[in-house]
């Protein structure tokens, strides 16, 4: 390469100089704040979770401090209903799920040989939501007013306000807000690893955790949304006293169930997954030899997450459900052990084939391998019917949940932190504090949940405050309570070590001697995430490919400057990863916080009843995505390509299914459409519930006509927009206006014949579970018909201000996109309340 | 070699999308018999001695794995160099998605099986 431009060091100094520049994070006490780079908002994110899960151990201490004795009084039954709740539900939805989504937003990007991720903006945005809606949640238990259902929140205990009060709100709207960060988090991973590849990495190349990432983000999109269809029935129960959930009025409760657990369990390998992807990141390191097997772990990671969707109602074994259905269930829960098995044993044979070289991150890794086992084998036990119907509720669960999702989750974390920390920080942790840590952590994990397999077959059940002497149990349960301060003396260990790190000298780069791209980061930090992005030729490829490290620094392969004073990216195609298009990606700004802050509004004064001030929430909140979208996005380029280098040109405008941005449309409609296939399901549940569904003697039904005229609107509005969106691309930029005029027209015209339906007839939501389900789809189909009107608004006021033009269609493609969802939404919807009672 | 001359099976090539299909069928096999049993048990009250439907659909589902497994397998086994298969080439690249394809047939299987077992052992809406 003598006579390559990058030869010359002053040419790569005023690069550096260049990226540097555009890279620079806002300085300043509030300006800070205003940051969007991954690695800012990756850190608060870690650290935020880390917060919620040293909380939440709290909480769990003063549980086991109340049951160390029996008869003991240390807290009231009303305190500790609220500790177990809360202690569940932040574990759940406050560190675990958002620590994965925070590792990854801190690694992907590193992994992948991009600069940043395509939506950084989004990414910050998901940060303050969680953060504002975890201290509302959390914080609830200082003013004694906690959710104290449990973390499954069951109705009807729950949605009858005088037996629970603002606690049932606050978990259900609090988290749902969490709810909107994780689906955020999930486009952005999902996108990220499709879509921002650095040039040759092909699907067979990419890192494995890439693919935990990608198979974990889609599992949130069909898993997270069912939960938020569970979520809008249960508040119009409590708010508006709709009777989804309450048997005297044709609702119930096994509905909340269903849907709950739909998401809850594969919720524990949302969970599980990532976790375990940090292994397949350090196992090689330290095995020192590509992994075995890597399609055994693409199997694994996808087999696990369709099985999983097919685990819910082992939840449920003691609902008195139908013998058969229940073995549909059992059959899942045992088929899904294969895959689970299969990358321990891939892990166990990579370590098995290489040179182990016994750092404290493996030491982590291979000690909840050992737990995880234990878990995963109680986990076969109560998938069986019979079995679960002994141990259900009782402690045998406590103990089977704990053991899984401390080896599967809490220590694999703990792993990645040791093994991570030098990427993240640039200094070592120490290596005595941490092998310290984990015996305590390890030998206090057995102390405290294996005892609890015996109370639990003793009789012991789960969720009481206190237990009578004559029971016998006071011995196991005083073990369980030395042991989990055990285990907390280890988290103190570990928390001890991080406030001792800034003092520690730098650590040598790449310290660990590791294979794979994110350990190109250098420990001077580098905002600029890689200093060129490299061609990728295997796996491993700083073992593997010759003078890579050097020829990265030196900037010798893609976008190795920022002329433009931008911040880019480069975009490559799924399968093979084809260089595609530079885009540019969006700097610091105060719009993520805000937005967050505005939403965060919506949910946080419905909470207290205040329904204007909400809507005003959810009015500026509506501004401020338009106007982020008006400003931030589809830019148009002053110039159509830019070379990337080695005579490579992109264009740096793309639309269409290559772009991320119709990706993003994409995969958000596909979690929307999964919340609504939640409350179709809802209707169809209460048909197989009830002899006859509409019931007979409910007189007030929506008829045929207004939902067929309704229908009718909504694929008008959707045929205009196609139809506009392919004339528009060929030149007819009027023609495609005034089709656009007539899509918002059908679409506002919509929503009022979606409402005339059950409107005209009268249904009373109140009175039984038929009116209240046909209202709900009802509503939510005319909303999307607003939401689709104020899209087709702004494609058209895009085009008047000459933002979009046929060569820049990228508005109109990602509309169109909502628009064919919008279609199916108003077919599945108006032909259930419409036709369906015709034919059933 | 021209696409021509290339048999069917090695025209459809694995992409993303093929490979969830074996799984995809365990889904919409499971939710079937889910669905089956849920309707027929809370509108008849009782499902067949010999459910026809439920063995049709679930001989359905076994032939599309084995179908999707048979094509995945062509393509693993296509011309080239000796594994392993871990280059950054197209045919790698192929080799690797067809091979995870083949083994996600394999579970999704194993999985329909499970599903269908109870059917065998329980008679009755109990």
């Amino acid at each position: 390469m003598s006579l390559h431009d990058q030869d010359d060091p002053a040419l790569r100094a005023a690069q550096e100089q260049r990226l540097r520049a555009v890279w620079e994070p806002p300085k300043g006490l509030f300006l800070r704040w205003s940051d969007t780079n991954n690695n800012q908002v990756g850190k608060w994110y870690v650290l935020t979770a880390f917060g919620f899960m040293l909380f939440a151990g709290v909480l769990a201490l003063i549980m086991r401090t109340q049951l160390a004795a029996p008869d003991n009084d240390l807290v009231g039954p009303g305190t500790f209903n609220q500790l177990f709740t809360l202690h569940g539900s932040v574990m759940m939805f406050l560190f675990a799920v958002p620590m994965f989504e925070a590792v990854s937003i801190i690694l992907l990007p590193q992994l992948l040989g991009a600069r940043d991720l395509p939506f950084p903006r989004l990414s910050a945005f998901g940060y303050w939501s969680f953060l504002l809606g975890g201290v509302f949640v959390s914080g609830s238990i200082f003013f004694d007013a906690a959710p104290d259902g449990g973390w499954f929140m069951y109705p009807p205990l729950t949605t009858r306000t005088d037996l629970s009060g603002l606690g049932a709100d606050i978990w259900m709207l609090g988290l749902s807000f969490i709810e909107v960060s994780s689906v955020a988090a999930a486009v952005e991973l999902i996108v990220g690893v499709l879509k921002c590849r650095p040039p040759g990495m092909r699907l067979n190349l990419m890192p494995l955790y890439a693919w935990y990432i990608l198979v974990v983000a889609v599992m949130i999109l069909f898993a997270f949304p069912p939960l938020i269809a569970g979520d809008v029935l249960f508040e119009m129960e409590r708010l508006l006293d709709w009777p989804f959930f309450d048997a005297a009025r044709g609702g119930d409760p096994l509905l909340w169930q269903h849907l709950f657990w739909i998401f809850g369990h594969p919720e524990v390998y949302i969970v599980f997954l990532p976790s375990i992807a940090l292994f397949a990141m350090l196992v090689p390191t330290f095995a020192r030899r590509h992994l075995l097997g890597y399609p055994w772990i693409v199997l694994a990671a996808v087999g696990t997450a369709f099985l999983s969707f097919g685990l819910w109602v082992h939840h449920m074994f003691a609902t008195g459900l139908p013998k058969i259905s229940l073995g549909f269930f059992s059959a899942a829960s045992e088929a899904v052990a294969i895959p689970t098995a299969v990358q321990i044993f891939v892990f166990i044979v990579t370590l098995w084939a290489g040179r182990v070289v016994w750092s404290t991150p493996l030491l982590y890794a291979t000690g909840s391998l050992a737990i995880f086992v234990i878990g995963g084998l109680t986990g076969v036990m109560v998938a069986l019917a019979p079995f679960d119907w002994q141990a259900h509720d009782t402690y045998f669960v406590v103990a089977h949940l704990h053991y899984v999702l401390i080896g599967g989750t809490l220590m694999p974390l703990f792993a990645g932190l040791y093994y991570y920390w030098p990427l993240v920080t640039g200094k070592k942790l120490s290596d005595r504090l941490g092998r310290i840590a984990f015996w305590l952590i390890f030998v206090g994990a057995n102390l405290c949940f294996f005892p609890m397999h015996l109370s639990g077959l003793e009789g012991m059940p789960r969720r009481v405050f206190t237990y009578p002497e004559e029971l016998g149990l006071g011995g196991l349960n005083l073990a369980s309570t030395i042991g989990s301060f055990i285990i907390a003396a280890g988290v103190a260990v570990i928390v001890f070590d991080l406030c001792r790190s800034p003092w520690r000298k730098r650590a040598p780069r790449n310290p660990w001697q590791a294979g794979t791209l994110e350990w190109l980061a250098l420990p001077e930090d580098e905002n600029w995430g890689i200093r060129s992005i490299p061609l990728i030729e295997s796996r491993y490829p700083i073992w593997d490919q010759q003078d890579f490290v050097r020829k990265v620094d030196e900037g010798r392969y893609f976008l190795p400057d920022a002329e433009e004073g931008r911040r880019e990216t480069i975009i490559t195609s799924v399968l093979d990863a084809r260089p595609v298009s530079v885009i540019r990606l969006g700097g610091p700004g105060w719009k993520p916080m805000l937005t967050a802050l505005a939403l965060g509004g919506v949910f946080i004064l419905t909470t207290y009843h205040l329904y204007w001030p909400a809507l005003v929430c959810g009015v500026v909140t509506l501004a401020m995505v338009l106007w982020w979208l008006w400003t931030g996005t589809a830019e148009i380029p002053e110039k159509p390509c830019k070379p990337i280098g080695h005579g490579m040109e992109l264009p740096l405008y793309i639309s269409g299914s290559a772009s991320p941005g119709w990706w993003a449309m994409f995969i958000t409609m596909m979690a929307d459409a999964t919340a609504f296939s939640g409350l179709v399901f809802g209707y169809y549940f209460f048909w197989t519930r009830h002899e006859a569904f509409p019931p007979a003697g409910m007189t007030a039904a929506p008829g045929m006509t207004w939902p067929m005229v309704a229908l009718a609107l909504g694929l008008a509005g959707w045929l205009m927009t196609v139809a506009a969106r392919e004339i528009h691309t060929r030149g007819g930029v009027g023609t495609a206006r005034l089709l656009l005029v007539g899509g918002l027209a059908t679409s506002i015209a919509g929503v009022p014949a979606g409402l005339a339906g059950p409107w005209l007839s009268g249904m009373d939501p109140t009175a039984h579970s038929y009116p209240a389900i046909v209202w709900t789809l009802a509503i939510w189909t005319c909303l999307h018909a607003a939401v689709a009107a104020i899209m087709q608004a702004y494609v058209l006021a895009r085009s008047l201000a000459g933002r979009m033009t046929p060569h820049h269609d990228a508005d109109i493609r990602n509309v169109t996109v909502y628009m064919h969802f919008f279609a199916l939404t108003v077919v599945a919807a108006y032909a259930t309340i419409g036709l369906f009672p015709e034919v059933a | 070699m021209s696409d021509e001359r290339r048999k069917w099976h090695e025209r459809l090539n694995v992409t993303l999308w093929t490979l969830i299909i074996p799984p995809t069928v365990w889904a919409g096999h499971f939710l079937f018999s889910y669905l089956w049993a849920a309707i027929s048990c809370a509108k008849e009250g009782a499902f067949a001695k010999f459910p026809t439907l439920f063995v049709a659909g679930t001989v359905l589902a076994l032939a599309i794995i084995l179908l999707s497994g048979w094509i995945a397998h062509r393509q693993t086994g296509m011309r080239g160099d000796s594994p392993p298969h871990d280059e950054g080439t197209e045919i790698d690249r192929l080799r690797f998605l067809a091979k995870s394809t083949l083994l996600l047939a394999g579970l999704s299987f194993v999985g329909v099986l499970f599903t269908a077992l109870p059917v065998v052992f329980i008679g009755d809406c109990r």
